[in-house]
């Protein structure tokens, strides 16, 4: 445990008023804005009730978020095999409930439905890094990458299972980025990725030609479709590429500033597959325009920006890996939802973060960024009491 | 933070600040540069045009009384995309036979509401692929039928189940539609249908209109015409379609993804055709029709059974009257036609009504050719004026041969000898003999063909109607085409279609082909083995109008017009001007004269003094019919023998009468020429006719039919 003496002789309110002022002030800018964003949105779009309740879940989520900060996140990795666990089980419990459009992604609660994949990601980044850490000395080892990876692996295939390729894809992601930052050897990196080159070819083109498909025939028309866009919106030809033509006609129309949210016609008159969802990025630049747009991502850059640098300012290796797993999540989801709707990436359904209508999603995500603020603060604060232990 | 995290986290903000900017290049390409694009995409998304359909224009006499009107009725459409199952081009493919039961419901509810029948029966539709087109004919009712060959045509138009609803019923329709599931897809509206106040006049003139059909759309004719339009087939309506169509304006709806109303966008009338002013006398028209059809009666008991009649300006070419008969109810086709009513108007039985005889369907002219015989022989230098010929009532080829010889000697027509006469008399009393001589002379050269030619025999008159006959000029060139033609055609191995002049033929039977029933003796162009030649007694036989000769009833007003006018040939026209409804002219048709044939205006002089007499004087061929007629009057009969070689021969045939006169007037010429298929003699079935028709023309009244009784310029072997 690293709390410095120092820290531990304040009192408590002023500790909390303290590790309140230490917070990194534009990462949590960026995400109210985004949900700022979300909610004006879903209203335009008139999503009412869904935008109330999503200011409801970041509400909620940015009271769990403060409160996670005040707690050092260290703590965390003593309960490593209770979060990967849990992580397990809540992943495999979904196959016990309904399914929605033959897929198993979520548990009835009375209101709500939870979506075990979302908080998975969480849990995996925590638990697994974690684990990394305990390896951190043996990083030469062949078995330190394909033990973090198989930890990584694991639940992506239950995901997979769940028929949630998108989500599948950010766990692995979240592996891949906390070996990344755990320093494991370029030599392991390009075998790695090698690997994973193989793998791809065979899934997508090998298999399905020998007979096996690994992925379903709508899986791999939203993973190809974006490649090869068919030249006419007809609905009836190829479902992906209907809606993503679909998505670039209203993100054109959008124009400079929009035509404004009672005018998108492609969002209002349902040409817009999921506009509350998976589309909501092409109800914003219909809605709003490029300027629109443009405070969007510029957000998600901020935010971005922001969790780069606290992997940067970690006190220690677990919080690197911490903070990294989020960046590589973050950056993955943003790129491949917006770069989706833009016609520059597969179509995947991964949520766009903070702005998809969602409680899991939403929640999970200031989970991270409480994480990310807890992160900042055990750094300032040990950085504080540095400074202050060399003045005195 | 070691170097090597400093490294990697360079590596990831390198890769975030990469993905950033695709992004933005990305947003600004879509937003920015291609901004037009995807918004003129997002409006045609939400915008469905629903076509409002422009009434086609008036066509006008030349006083201006309507003539072919339209008006405003109560129809009944179905929209085969609103129907309870949705119905679209694929669905018709997948189950042609058949569609859904809940669609069923509606036709049947509609059926009792409209009187249609139910029962099922043949029902043909052509679907068009980009390999070919296929031919459906399941077993259908009509209303699943109209519905199927409405889709097959234009997949996304209403089908019209029916006009002329009677207004009980669309009212009817319009009230119970909303709150009546059994309606589900009928559409009650209102059409424009072409009105026709007189009936059958002028009806190939004026020719009809039906809906544009997908084998069409390439027409330059109905270049900007919509799917559901109504199009001009035949007639002045093909021919000024462009003018009289109009533009078809729209109603814009705003729909949702699921083509749900969501409300009215921007609405554009449709601006209404123009109307046609032609130079048709509805009076004359009128009694031109009624007196050919008189004739046509009076004779039928010689066989008489067709006709056609042109009256025209003979100095600029515009018609005042042009019929022909039989005729048909152009309002037949404002309702689809059936098979049976379609294959009856276009047989041979029922006297091919849609044919207009006065430019289609040539014939040999008989007598009425003669004129251009005298201009050749005059023009040619092979006859002078004052020059006589002894007839002797019968012309010998071979003097050395006996006429008992078949085919050396030809009679005149009664078997007659008129003596010694010139020119002018032999025009008068239409001596053959004299005539065969002038023919036999003019074979030395191709002044006969050359003269033809320059009165028009043998090319269009370029009048403005669709599907003029060019005729035909007998030639050595002419008699070697067919030659060719019939060689082609015996040694086809595929598929040989050839017309003459009785349907289409094939060397090799053939769906819709029939083989030729003169197969034993080749297939009937020419002589088997192609071994016809150019002889003596053809050019004799060109002489007088027989032969090879075929020429419309319009070529030889053509014709009579430059006699008239001292030698200018006009390009016979109907339109006068096109004009909007307030009469402003946007357009006026003046074709003007082609050329000037050159005649010796004393050669003229001659042959017009053989024609006076022929009408006025006593002795002359029509002077019966035309002698008391209170104006100078310049006619010449013709009867033309018809039918096989064999059936001249014998004389077993009907006659082909004709007519050809003009009167010189300063403000009102006129040219006329009539022709009786299997009328007998010109100057009983054809001049008549004329003759009313001057009289409408010149007093204002028709007057009595005056029988003709002569029955000289017959060209009898």
């Amino acid at each position: 445990m690293s709390i410095s003496p120092i820290e531990r002789a304040g009192d408590t309110a002023g500790q909390f008023t303290r590790s309140l002022l230490r917070i990194d002030p534009l990462l949590l800018l960026g995400a109210l804005g985004l949900t700022a964003c979300s909610f004006v949105t879903l209203r335009g779009a008139g999503y009412h009730s869904e935008a109330d309740k999503q200011l409801m879940y970041a509400g909620g989520g940015l009271l769990v978020a403060l409160l996670i900060s005040r707690f050092d996140y260290t703590l965390l990795r003593e309960y490593r095999y209770f979060l990967y666990g849990l992580m397990i089980v809540l992943n495999l419990a979904v196959f016990g409930f309904h399914s929605v459009n033959s897929a198993h992604r979520w548990i009835p609660f009375p209101g709500f439905e939870f979506q075990s994949s979302e908080f998975g990601k969480v849990l995996l980044i925590v638990s697994l890094s974690a684990f990394a850490v305990e390896r951190s000395r043996r990083l030469s080892e062949r078995a330190t990458l394909a033990r973090v990876m198989l930890l990584g692996l694991v639940p992506a295939m239950i995901v997979m299972g769940q028929s949630d390729l998108g989500d599948a894809l950010v766990y692995v992601v979240i592996a891949c980025a906390i070996l990344f930052f755990l320093g494991t050897s370029w030599k392991h990196l390009t075998a790695l990725a090698a690997l994973f080159v193989v793998s791809g070819a065979i899934v997508l083109g090998v298999a399905p030609a020998l007979g096996l498909h690994v992925l379903s025939s709508y899986q791999l028309q939203n993973l190809t479709t974006f490649i090869n866009p068919p030249a006419t919106c007809n609905a009836t030809a190829n479902s992906t590429g209907y809606q993503l033509c679909q998505g670039l006609i209203a993100i054109g129309s959008g124009g400079k500033t929009g035509v404004g949210p009672v005018h998108a016609t492609q969002a209002v008159f349902g040409f817009l597959p999921a506009p509350d969802t998976d589309f909501i990025f092409a109800v914003i630049s219909e809605s709003y325009g490029f300027a629109g747009a443009a405070i969007v991502v510029s957000l998600y850059a901020l935010l971005i920006w922001r969790t780069l640098r606290i992997v940067t300012m970690s006190k220690n290796l677990y919080g690197t890996l911490v903070a990294g797993g989020i960046l590589g999540w973050f950056m993955f989801q943003v790129f491949l939802n917006i770069g989706m709707t833009l016609g520059i990436m597969p179509v995947a359904g991964v949520p766009l973060l903070l702005l998809t209508y969602g409680g899991s999603s939403v929640f999970s995500t200031f989970l991270a960024i409480g994480l990310l603020e807890s992160i900042h603060v055990q750094a300032r604060t040990a950085s504080a009491g540095k400074a202050r232990v060399l003045i005195v | 933070m070691t170097p090597q995290l400093a490294l990697r986290v360079a590596i990831v903000g390198s890769l975030a600040l990469i993905m950033f900017a695709a992004i933005f290049f990305r947003l600004w390409f879509l937003q920015v540069l291609s901004s037009g694009q995807y918004t003129a995409q997002a409006a045609s998304n939400i915008i469905k045009h629903v076509t409002i359909p422009a009434p086609r224009g008036e066509i006008l006499a030349d006083d201006g009384t309507p003539l072919v009107t339209s008006a405003e009725v109560p129809a009944v459409e179905i929209a085969p995309q609103s129907l309870p199952v949705p119905l679209n081009l694929s669905d018709i493919e997948a189950h042609p036979g058949s569609q859904p039961a809940k669609d069923y419901a509606v036709y049947s509810e509609l059926a009792k509401l409209l009187n249609i029948s139910t029962k099922p029966q043949s029902c043909k539709f052509i679907i068009y692929y980009t390999a070919g087109p296929k031919q459906y004919s399941p077993r259908l009712a009509q209303i699943p039928c109209l519905v199927a060959q409405g889709i097959a045509n234009s997949q996304y138009a209403n089908v019209t189940i029916k006009t002329d609803v009677s207004q009980f019923v669309y009212d009817y329709l319009q009230e119970r539609l909303s709150i009546d599931p059994r309606l589900q897809g009928v559409v009650p509206t209102e059409v424009y249908l072409r009105q026709y106040p007189y009936y059958q006049l002028a009806s190939q003139v004026f020719g009809y209109v039906q809906p544009l059909e997908s084998t069409e759309v390439h027409d330059p004719n109905f270049k900007g015409a919509n799917s559901s339009d109504v199009v001009g087939q035949t007639g002045l309506e093909y021919e000024y379609n462009q003018q009289l169509m109009g533009t078809d304006g729209y109603e814009a709806v705003k729909v949702n993804s699921a083509n749900e109303f969501q409300g009215y966008g921007k609405e554009k009338p449709p601006v209404p055709g123009a109307n046609l002013k032609t130079s048709l006398d509805l009076k004359l028209q009128q009694v031109g029709q009624r007196a050919l059809a008189e004739s046509i009666a009076k004779n039928s008991y010689a066989g008489a059974n067709s006709g056609a009649f042109v009256a025209m300006n003979y100095r600029t070419g515009a018609i005042y009257a042009m019929g022909s008969l039989p005729n048909y109810h152009p309002s037949t086709f404002t309702h689809p036609v059936s098979d049976k009513t379609w294959a009856s108007l276009n047989s041979k039985a029922s006297g091919d009504p849609l044919l207009n005889r006065a430019i289609d369907g040539p014939l040999p002219d008989g007598s009425t050719f003669k004129v251009i015989t005298a201009t050749a022989a005059l023009q040619s230098g092979i006859w002078s004026l004052g020059d006589t010929y002894n007839d002797t009532g019968e012309y010998v080829f071979d003097r050395n041969e006996p006429c008992t010889v078949p085919g050396n000697c030809l009679h005149n027509s009664g078997d007659g000898a008129s003596g010694v006469v010139n020119l002018e008399q032999a025009i008068q009393v239409s001596d053959d003999v004299f005539f065969y001589n002038l023919g036999d002379l003019l074979n030395q050269g191709d002044e006969l063909q050359v003269w033809a030619h320059r009165y028009g025999i043998g090319e269009p008159t370029g009048v403005d109607l669709p599907g003029e006959a060019s005729g035909v000029m007998g030639s050595p060139a002419y008699v070697r085409s067919l030659d060719e033609q019939e060689k082609e055609c015996e040694t086809a191995t595929g598929i040989y279609s050839y017309t003459n002049g009785d349907g289409v033929f094939s060397a090799k039977p053939e769906a819709g082909l029939h083989p030729s029933p003169l197969q034993p003796n080749g297939c009937g162009i020419a002589l088997k083995g192609g071994t016809s030649t150019w002889g003596p007694g053809d050019n004799v036989n060109a002489a007088v109008g027989q032969g090879y000769d075929e020429v419309t009833p319009l070529q030889l007003a053509v014709v009579y017009a430059a006699l008239a006018n001292g030698g200018s040939i006009v390009t016979p026209h109907i339109g006068e001007d096109v004009q909007t409804a307030s009469g402003t002219i946007l357009q006026r048709i003046d074709p003007g004269i082609k050329r000037n044939i050159g005649i010796n205006p004393v050669y003229l002089n001659a042959i017009l003094e053989g024609l006076h007499a022929a009408a006025q004087s006593p002795g002359g061929t029509s002077y019966d019919v035309m002698g008391s007629f209170p104006r100078t009057v310049y006619g010449k009969t013709g009867t033309a023998q018809v039918g096989t070689d064999e059936q001249i021969a014998t004389n077993t045939e009907a006659d082909d009468a004709w007519y050809a006169c003009f009167v010189p007037s300063a403000k009102r010429p006129i040219v006329v020429v009539v022709s009786v298929e299997k009328g007998g003699f010109g100057d009983v079935a054809a001049a008549p006719v004329a003759r009313e028709i001057l009289s409408q023309w010149f007093l204002g009244r028709p007057g009595k039919y005056v029988t003709g009784t002569a029955t000289t310029g017959k060209n009898s072997t």
